[in-house]
């Protein structure tokens, strides 16, 4: 067949039956997010109608968001990492111990990036080259860069308010106007570069393609090792990013830097609709767990639930976004 | 003529277990080859040496009489050879555009993905090669739905697209209907009169003989007899079969009552 003769472009004329049945898991989502927010508003408005909430989500919500997107990538591709917190963490003690070294945050930052994308790297090793399963490769990594990151801190925490005299943290966390935190600006940055890379590169379509089916995949020539080794590196490089945000916000390091974060990561990426069977997901869906997540939290205090409330409802929702795809799935068969 | 494809004392071992022992074999110019043997004979094993997926433990392969070492998938499709797998080696949940250029996606720079004209040539394909008619099916519909005859055009049309001169079948009659079938014995025939070679392997020895310029029967990891099938009637194909699973060589007595029972 001749390739290079011009072929009519493709148009699909559209269908709102075509779009629903293509699109469900996301429509799901955005409505879910809606029909909460409305109950938030309704049982809360004091809290829900004043922008304060809305500015106290754009700070907080990111530092684990951010995480969630390459977390998707590696969902998608039937794999998973429970190792990330724990990166954060060893990201920011070399961040420190560099910095005590040349008392330069722009060497210190790079550093903590690179920590990041190798512990992330080693997990990607463990998982492919070894052949152990990503769920026991990433318990074992938690502990042992959890344990690292207490061993060279001590166990004891530090301030960071050197970092205020650089340009870095105004970078990283500071406020637009007074007003827009730097790490929502952050957030949506990864969260475009993590959807381009995911629908329009290549490599996403890797990534749904071996969580699809891996041998068909191999069959083809897709170097499904090399693609998970890559995804697992991202995981590790965005988290250390994170985990520097996150010190740098308070200005403080805490070697539990992290602790806390794993299940609201993991929810927001279930929650939105990526499945744990790997193949489906989107990034969008992600973004917007990811904020139905955050907002939990203050949602179960301001409308009058005690703070004890929102594990359990957190864990509610993990498990019934996950069964509702368990379900659907079935279905399809 | 120099062959298009040559084995010489090809062989596969997985641990212990010997897949292919010292196996000669070769596809010549505009020639189609069927493949026959029972499961476990080293059909799939010698497909999989062919396309790159697995790299002999022994032995050389040449291209147009050219030694070619560490094939690889890529390679392979350098060299002109497309597969039709037996497990089909589609992506169910994926659309099928993904599932057309799975692995070589076009692309514009950087690795970025031309997902326009991929899926302008798949709409292409679907009405000119895979004749689908239903305005239901775009490019964009995951071929999860998709009948099991459909699912192996997508595979087939996959394999010409990307202008192949070389294209393996293995097994693609399985789960196929009679008529779905005779349409791929027909496509077979398309390959060889558009001046190509192939490879097809099928349980099926009524299909393989009805297409195949010549036949090569494994067993047990080595090739137990190669015929033509304008030498041999079908009748006689089918004996030489039986008494290859009785006794692992055409030599020797059959028991009548097996092959006449059958």
């Amino acid at each position: 067949m001749d390739n290079t003769q011009t072929i009519q472009p493709y148009k699909e004329t559209f269908s709102i039956r075509r779009f629903a049945r293509r699109n469900g898991t996301q429509i799901g989502i955005i409505s879910v997010f809606f029909a909460l927010w409305i109950t938030f508003i309704v049982s809360a408005p004091n809290t829900f109608l004043s922008p304060m909430i809305y500015k106290a989500f754009m700070s907080t919500i990111p530092f684990f968001a951010i995480m969630a997107m390459p977390l998707t990538l590696a969902v998608i591709a039937g794999e998973i990492d429970l190792s990330f917190t724990s990166i954060m963490a060893m990201g920011m003690i070399i961040f420190i111990l560099v910095y005590d070294a040349t008392s330069n945050v722009w060497v210190a930052f790079l550093a903590a990036l690179v920590t990041g994308l190798f512990a992330g790297f080693l997990n990607g090793i463990l998982v492919v080259k070894l052949g152990i399963p990503s769920l026991v490769a990433t318990i074992g990594t938690q502990f042992f860069w959890r344990g690292a990151v207490l061993v060279l801190s001590q166990g004891k925490s530090g301030t960071l308010v050197y970092t205020k005299e650089s340009l870095l943290r105004p970078i990283l966390v500071g406020k637009i106007g007074g007003e827009l935190p730097m790490q929502m600006i952050w957030l949506i940055i990864i969260t475009i570069a993590a959807w381009a890379l995911l629908n329009r590169h290549r490599f996403g379509a890797h990534i749904y393609l071996i969580g699809d089916n891996e041998n068909s995949a191999n069959l083809m020539g897709i170097n499904s090792g090399a693609v998970r080794i890559i995804v697992f590196s991202l995981i590790g490089v965005v988290s250390a990013f994170a985990g520097v945000i996150a010190s740098l916000y308070v200005t403080y390091f805490w070697p539990s830097l992290g602790d806390g974060y794993l299940l609201r990561t993991l929810a927001s990426v279930f929650l939105g609709g990526t499945s744990v069977f790997g193949g489906t997901g989107t990034i969008l869906g992600t973004f917007i767990g990811a904020f139905i997540i955050g907002s939990i939290e203050a949602a179960t205090v301001a409308v009058g639930l005690t703070g004890f409330w929102t594990k359990l409802i957190y864990g509610f929702i993990i498990v019934s976004s996950v069964a509702m795809h368990a379900f659907l799935r079935k279905r399809l068969k | 003529m120099t062959n298009r494809i040559e084995f010489k004392n090809v062989s596969k071992c997985f641990g212990e277990v010997e897949a292919l022992q010292g196996v000669n074999f070769h596809l010549g110019q505009n020639e189609v080859v069927g493949l026959l043997g029972d499961n476990g004979a080293g059909k799939s094993t010698l497909i999989k040496i062919l396309t790159g997926y697995y790299q002999p433990t022994g032995g050389e392969i040449y291209f147009n009489g050219d030694p070619v070492e560490d094939l690889t998938v890529p390679r392979a499709r350098e060299l002109g050879v497309e597969t039709v797998y037996q497990e089909r080696a589609l992506a169910e949940l994926q659309t099928l555009w993904r599932n057309i250029f799975m692995g070589r996606e076009l692309t514009t720079s950087f690795g970025f993905m031309n997902v326009k004209k991929m899926q302008a040539e798949t709409h292409s394909l679907m009405t000119e090669s895979m004749g689908f008619t239903s305005t239901a099916v775009t490019p964009n519909s995951a071929i999860q739905t998709f009948s099991g005859g459909e699912k192996q055009g997508v595979a087939i049309v996959r394999a010409l697209y990307f202008d192949a001169d070389i294209i393996i079948l293995d097994e693609p009659t399985m789960g196929l209907s009679l008529k779905e079938t005779r349409k791929l014995l027909n496509f077979v025939r398309g390959i060889k009169a558009a001046g190509k070679s192939a490879v097809f392997i099928d349980h099926n020895i009524f299909n393989v003989f009805s297409v195949a310029d010549r036949v090569v029967v494994l067993d047990r990891g080595t090739v137990a007899g190669e015929f033509m099938t304008s030498e041999i009637s079908l009748d006689d194909l089918m004996d030489k079969m039986y008494r290859i699973a009785e006794t692992g060589s055409f030599e020797g007595e059959v028991d009548e009552g097996f092959s006449e029972g059958k």
